[in-house]
């Protein structure tokens, strides 16, 4: 019997197509932001009412993944912004690969900012780096407040936190506090942002996280291509 | 299903640099805080090495903590129960140093017994 050492990633070309995503992005000066949560949080609402907010010449583009069908496409490209459905017939995540294939056929010089909405899953999405700049996880207030205790990776490995729905508060038993709290002992570096995507309320703080995020990203790839 | 794909593809191209050997068990390190169910990666990697040439490979799995070091007193200690605070100095101001790992530690590999190798059964 002999033992050999691997020391390798188990994703290890998920991994290498991510570091090549994240070099092109880099090198076009493109923000990439990879969107999870749980199914119905509200993941393609928000990225709605944030296409809807954005400037008609701003250079945006989606890229959005389910399971089946093309209708969070369709919700999303009516704000004339390019947009592509991701369908992985079966698969609970996206994985670079599907990334970079659906990207062959845009031009990155075009863009500035690219939203990927993962498939509904708080788990799967979790392991697979798509090259995105930061992961936003979504948590809505009809789930549990201790969520981020029980599903502790996305949460740690996330940027920001979109805490989604807040206009059902008054309705539900969510204690928001100790949402934040269960988020921020998982990741204690965690920014967090209160929106309702029905009423409006809070959209004002995450698209200030997003223009700050925008605004940083670009002097760095500057810095980094002189 | 997809992290076992992953597993057995990486043992299947390792095993290239081993001719006349075969794989007996593959070591694999899971952080805690990798978002991986022990139990649902071995039933994945059992239900797709099920009547393969990798069969009677084994799965062994090293799960790893979450560790933190402090940037006060550079003490380094296991997070529990999403404790970070350090346990010397009492500061908060700890930086994760691992417990997302998600890597491939070992191969265990035996050489056929001679004879077998190609050998058609009768």
């Amino acid at each position: 019997m002999n033992r050999v050492p691997l020391e390798q990633k188990v994703l290890n070309e998920n991994d290498r197509i991510a570091a090549e995503l994240r070099a092109r992005f880099q090198e076009h000066g493109i923000l990439c932001l990879n969107f999870i949560s749980s199914p119905g949080s509200g993941k393609t609402s928000l990225l709605e009412r944030t296409l809807e907010t954005l400037p008609r010449h701003d250079r945006v583009a989606v890229l959005t993944g389910d399971i089946q069908t093309e209708n969070d496409a369709n919700r999303l490209k009516r704000f004339h912004f390019p947009v592509k459905q991701i369908t992985t017939g079966g698969t609970c995540h996206l994985d670079a690969r599907m990334i970079e294939r659906h990207l062959a056929d845009w031009n990155l010089e075009d863009l500035d900012l690219l939203l990927i909405e993962n498939v509904g899953n708080l788990v799967c999405p979790s392991s697979y780096d798509l090259g995105e700049a930061a992961k936003v996880v979504v948590l809505s207030v009809t789930e549990g407040e201790d969520k981020p205790l029980k599903y502790p990776s996305i949460f740690f490995k996330s940027d920001l936190l979109v805490l989604s729905k807040i206009d059902l508060l008054p309705y539900v038993p969510f204690d928001i506090e100790a949402a934040a709290e269960n988020a921020r002992k998982v990741n204690p570096g965690m920014e967090i942002v209160k929106v309702s995507c029905l009423t409006g309320h809070g959209m004002h703080e995450w698209m200030m996280w997003l223009g700050e995020r925008r605004r940083a990203h670009k002097p760095l790839v500057q810095q980094t291509a002189s | 299903m997809g992290i076992a794909n992953s597993v057995l593809d990486a043992v299947r191209t390792e095993m290239t640099r081993y001719p006349g050997s075969y794989p007996c068990k593959v070591g694999v390190r899971i952080g805690e805080m990798a978002a991986i169910d022990q139990d649902a990666l071995r039933f994945c990697f059992e239900a797709m090495v099920l009547e393969t040439d990798l069969a009677s490979l084994e799965l062994g799995i090293e799960v790893c903590p979450r560790r933190h070091r402090c940037q006060v007193c550079a003490r380094e200690f296991v997070v529990r129960d999403y404790d970070s605070r350090c346990p010397q100095c009492a500061s908060l101001e700890t930086a994760c140093i691992s417990g997302d790992e998600l890597e491939l530690a070992y191969l265990e590999v035996e050489e056929y017994e001679p004879g077998t190798v190609g050998a058609k059964s009768s």
